[in-house]
């Protein structure tokens, strides 16, 4: 008997008390959750996301790609990864080296870059979060990964109240990264100390329409 | 089903054994005391801002229950979803099983290392080990693994397996370790945690890059779609699902939910449970396999490893629930003072006294259900609502059961309790009991504590101090003060001292 057949047939003798009338078709039923997130989603964001270390600012599309040099700028950042189809006016000008990833570019190249560029897909605003989807504007997951620095640009209608709500905007056949902040780790003492493996620093600039110039 | 492997460690002591060693280390008491306040405090503080906190851990517990009850056909079902997504699921019936399984993925692969995320289904089954004895070398990456493979140690929390190390003795471990296992700690190395956090960073970096093979956990997987979830703080597990050619996912079968929709509810507990944190910094989730991006070939192995048995049992199977976030160690007054290590096993703390004994059998972790004071912290706090002390009484239970069917002779507890229900079915037995009890207690006591007795009595007396019963039990007072006939006098006597 293969190992598949044995656990598949222990689980049936444990649940022979199920009965049949049963079916997993009966989930449990759920009611939607309590609103979390009050009427102010976009400060929401802004605020939960800065309370775990991100670096937020909040700007008019005209002021976005500017807002993006400051990031880089205030790191010192020199060479930048540009995932493929990431807005080309929201890249500020100046003096920087956009990587782009095409032919792909390697570990050792992308460990060596300063920073990186990114859209959102969605942004959660209960939890501070940014979910990359990493599709067009993203890019693979490496890209995210390994420069110190990770900016993203998000429009503030893609910022969803909480996470139930996030997760129906996002295609589970896509890989996904939820991120929450800087990496992070509690493992000396329980004791939050930020910046381990992933970016130590994460810039997050929020878009608004009605924001003035 | 149940091989050589983890879930307990072979040669540990029983558990009051055990804990009276960890009570006299005073160092390891104040780290963990330290720890585990700073935790509490985090997590009633996020876990108070929802104000719908009990509803979600109702639905939480309600969708644990309903997938457990039809546990074959959502694993069916993933299995299903994983393969169609590029993916290729395999069945483990125990640790040994999954443990050649991934040597032999490993071995296919032609290479002698992998990069490993923290994972206790990894541990339980003891895969360093095995890998370890076919040649492979494991390198954990996250910072508490790490910190307990670098200092040859055992885990001793679920989230936070180096809970019971202060950060001067993790700088030794760094200084004198990290050189044997790749590039070495920095000489000017202090003791400031983000110090530490900046070597580990640094030593590990190089293992990402070149690895080829990644082993990690799983916290969830989606029936309906296939997608994997890993929840973590460091980016060490984004690095080991993203930058490796093959990643090969170990997964006890009852962390598979029904739907990708569900991943809201846990996916708001877990964090606020674990961390005390709103969201944890990253969570991974994938799909099978993505052209040009990731690993391209994906293996998940299904892992049962005595979970079925524990399915079996109507009243056990609900530790099955468990998604690992360790609030239940973090509020127990027992954990607090002995630590993780003296439970013997992988799974520590009020969760560890309920589901390691049904991992195992009872009688092979017989000390761990008495390992608790039943006072309920744990239940209140487990964000899938584990009863864990009714668990803990319904396994206390059986290894009484079990204790009785592998004796003769009945045990001193077993005659004492026969001896107990004979004096207190008789109002004048148990009179005649209470007046010797106090004269002989009387003889035995000093400054008002019964301490350490001779005998049969030592068991109970050693550990604790029993205080002198008083002159005259309140039976006796009852008599000598009533007035009137029964009823009457009954009335008349709670009226007057009410008055």
């Amino acid at each position: 008997m293969s190992d598949r057949e044995a656990v598949l047939g222990a689980v049936r003798v444990a649940l022979a008390g199920v009965p049949d009338s049963e079916s997993p078709d009966d989930a449990p039923s759920r009611g939607p959750g309590a609103d979390h997130a009050g009427p102010d989603v976009v400060g929401l964001f802004a605020e939960r996301a800065a309370e775990y270390r991100a670096v937020v600012v909040r700007v008019a599309a005209a002021d976005a790609a500017a807002a993006v040099g400051r990031a880089l700028a205030r790191t010192g950042a020199r060479s930048v990864v540009v995932p493929p189809g990431f807005p080309a006016d929201l890249l500020p000008e100046g003096s920087w080296t956009w990587l782009a990833d095409a032919p792909p570019l390697t570990v050792g190249r992308l460990d060596t870059a300063d920073a990186v560029v990114t859209t959102v897909a969605v942004g959660i605003a209960v939890t501070g979060t940014v979910a990359l989807d990493h599709g067009p504007g993203q890019g693979r997951r490496a890209l995210t990964l390994l420069p110190d620095q990770h900016v993203c640009v998000i429009r503030a209608d893609r910022i969803a109240p909480d996470v139930p709500e996030a997760l129906g905007l996002l295609d589970p056949y896509r890989p996904l990264t939820l991120v929450s902040g800087p990496s992070a780790t509690s493992d000396i003492e329980l004791d939050r100390v930020e910046g381990v493996h992933g970016p130590r620093i994460l810039d997050i600039v929020v878009i608004e329409d009605e924001r003035p110039h | 089903m149940s091989g050589a492997d983890n879930v307990v460690w072979l040669g540990a002591p029983a558990f009051p054994e055990a804990a009276r060693g960890a009570l006299a280390d005073t160092r390891l008491r104040a780290n963990l005391r330290r720890a585990t306040g700073t935790i509490r405090d985090k997590r009633l503080a996020v876990t108070a801002e929802l104000e719908d906190w009990e509803e979600l851990r109702e639905t939480a517990a309600a969708v644990k229950r309903h997938t457990l009850r039809h546990l074959d056909h959502y694993l069916l079902r993933l299995e299903e979803a994983v393969t169609a997504a590029g993916g290729t699921v395999h069945w483990a019936a125990d640790a040994a099983a999954a443990n050649r399984i991934v040597t032999e993925l490993v071995r296919a692969t032609g290479e002698r290392e992998v990069v490993k995320v923290k994972s206790m289904a990894t541990q339980e089954i003891g895969l360093n080990e095995a890998l370890a004895d076919a040649g492979i070398r494991a390198y954990e990456t996250d910072l508490a693994e790490l910190i307990v493979q670098l200092g040859d140690d055992r885990p001793s929390h679920i989230l936070v397996p180096a809970i019971h190390r202060g950060r001067s003795e993790i700088r030794e471990i760094f200084r004198r370790e990290m050189g044997e296992w790749g590039r070495p700690a920095p000489d000017t190395l202090t003791d400031d945690p983000r110090d530490l956090a900046e070597a580990a960073r640094l030593h590990l970096r190089e293992k990402f890059l070149r690895a080829k093979v990644a082993v990690s956990g799983a916290n969830f997987a989606a029936a309906d779609t296939g997608t994997v979830v890993v929840v973590e703080s460091e980016g060490n597990g984004r690095m080991c699902l993203t930058l490796p050619e093959t990643l090969i996912t170990v997964m006890g079968i009852e962390k598979v939910l029904p739907a990708f929709a569900d991943l809201d509810v846990f996916l708001q507990l877990l964090p606020r449970s674990s961390t005390g944190e709103r969201m944890n910094p990253y969570t991974s989730l994938w799909t099978g396999v993505t052209d040009g991006d990731g690993p391209s070939s994906f293996h998940l192995v299904l892992l049962d490893n005595g979970r079925t048995a524990t399915l079996a049992d109507e009243v056990g199977r609900q530790a099955l629930a468990c998604i690992r976030c360790s609030a239940c160690l973090n509020v127990c007054p027992v954990y607090e003072r002995t630590g993780g290590h003296a439970y013997g096993s992988v799974y520590p703390g009020p969760i560890g006294a309920v589901l390691t004994p049904q991992l195992v059998g009872v009688e092979n972790a017989a000390s761990l259900p008495f390992a608790s004071t039943l006072c309920g912290a744990c239940y209140d706090a487990c964000p899938v609502k584990i009863d864990i002390p009714e668990v803990l009484v319904h396994l206390r239970a059986e290894v009484v059961e079990a204790e009785r069917r592998s004796r003769l002779l009945p045990t001193p507890e077993a005659l004492a309790m026969k001896a107990a229900s004979a004096v207190l079915s008789s109002p004048r037995r148990l009179a005649a009991v209470q007046r010797l009890a106090v004269l002989g207690a009387r003889l035995l006591s000093r400054d008002g504590r019964i301490g350490a007795l001779p005998g049969p009595f030592a068991r109970w007396s050693g550990t604790r101090d029993t205080p002198v019963p008083p002159r005259e039990s309140m039976r006796a007072w009852w008599r000598r003060t009533r007035t009137g006939t029964r009823d009457e006098g009954r009335t008349e006597t709670e009226g007057k001292e009410r008055r």
